[in-house]
């Protein structure tokens, strides 16, 4: 995926979150002198693109009531890791799933999965059906509970002053300079997926 | 506790909202034809009252693994007694966005993020050189989640 700089630098001014007020996209766009049309167009660009995975209301699951959190990671064979990650990461309330390495030999764990609810109990609760409904008796899995939150926000991808650094290097320099186009992975945990909720008339 | 309007917000615009020049104005449309009778003031008030009391971070975009950005999970191994020092130590880096506590060896796990793979391993390197433990970096090969938000108790 290539990003231009002005896709950079919408990232940048809405990567912490978008202002409460009426016209937001039109105060972005005063901010990078384009106009409001452009930054929706940009935005919408982005999202059919894939580059945005959503833009909405980001919770913040402790604080709603959904105060234990597992991250529950497994060993699993590498010929069936495919398979098996699909069938864990649709589960409901499992709200991440990753293939990572393993770090032999301290580390034998391939896929993490992240499981959230009000309490211990329910977590493992939650894992046991998992295990059963699915059929994972043989693989063998460690909950990691988390016990202490020291920090957690959004990520911040793009440092909006190296983009304006960027923008205004001479074009012979900018066209090998490394924020010119970006090519690269990411990662996350915690707070950066949707987490169902229910409201009592719509699904009681 | 949460009110109706607050639980709708929450429910409803998780996945999406409208990409429209005044977007709260329209969410108080949408809204009210399900029997409310909001005003975008409401909305984005209700919106903010959210945010500082701490239950959304933002009203924002998250963004897909891959696309934009480097980042990475990593964990070390913290002598109990060196915990609290350790964890602010990792904290104070801008590069970090998450940091739990977990119940295992490996007890402190933190989320890296940056514009690059390079800056984040330096990220890495700097965090061990300023705690003098080896770090686990574990980055992602394959994102399985799907992001549908399903309506269900966890």
């Amino acid at each position: 995926m290539t990003l231009d700089i002005l896709d950079q630098q919408l990232i940048a001014a809405i990567q912490d979150g978008l202002e409460l007020t009426s016209k937001p996209f039109a105060r972005i766009a005063s901010q990078l002198g384009i106009s409001e049309q452009i930054v929706l167009n940009r935005l919408q660009q982005l999202k059919d693109n894939g580059t945005i995975k959503r833009l909405g209301v980001v919770v913040r699951h402790r604080e709603l009531g959904f105060k234990a959190n597992a991250m529950v990671v497994w060993d699993i064979p590498d010929d069936r890791v495919n398979e098996i990650a699909q069938r864990i990461a649709s589960f409901e309330c499992v709200t991440l799933c990753y293939q990572r390495p393993r770090r032999m030999p301290e580390w034998s764990y391939n896929l993490f999965s992240m499981i959230h609810g009000k309490d211990r109990q329910s977590v493992l609760e939650r894992l046991t059906d998992l295990i059963e409904i699915l059929e994972l008796q043989d693989i063998n899995n460690k909950p990691l509970f988390s016990t202490r939150c020291f920090k957690q926000r959004g990520g911040r991808y793009i440092n909006p002053d190296k983009i304006i650094a960027c923008s205004i290097l001479p074009l012979n320099t900018s066209l090998n300079s490394p924020l010119k186009t970006r090519h690269i992975h990411n990662d996350k945990t915690g707070d950066d997926f949707a987490l169902p909720l229910v409201i009592n008339h719509a699904y009681g | 506790m949460l009110t109706q309007l607050e639980k709708q917000l929450l429910n409803d615009y998780q996945q999406g909202m409208p990409m429209v020049s005044e977007p709260y104005s329209e969410i108080a449309r949408e809204i009210n034809l399900k029997g409310f009778s909001v005003t975008e003031k409401e909305v984005i008030d209700t919106l903010a009252s959210l945010k500082e009391r701490g239950m959304i971070s933002r009203v924002g975009p998250v963004f897909q693994p891959r696309n934009v950005g480097s980042s990475t999970l990593a964990a070390i191994a913290v002598p109990a007694e060196r915990m609290e020092e350790v964890a602010n130590i990792v904290s104070s880096f801008s590069q970090v966005n998450h940091n739990y506590e977990r119940e295992h060896q490996f007890n402190l796990w933190f989320v890296v993020t940056a514009g690059s793979q390079d800056e984040v391993e330096q990220a890495l390197y700097e965090i061990e050189q300023q705690t003098g433990l080896s770090v686990m970096n574990l980055p992602m090969e394959q994102d399985y989640h799907i992001d549908l938000g399903f309506p269900l108790w966890c």
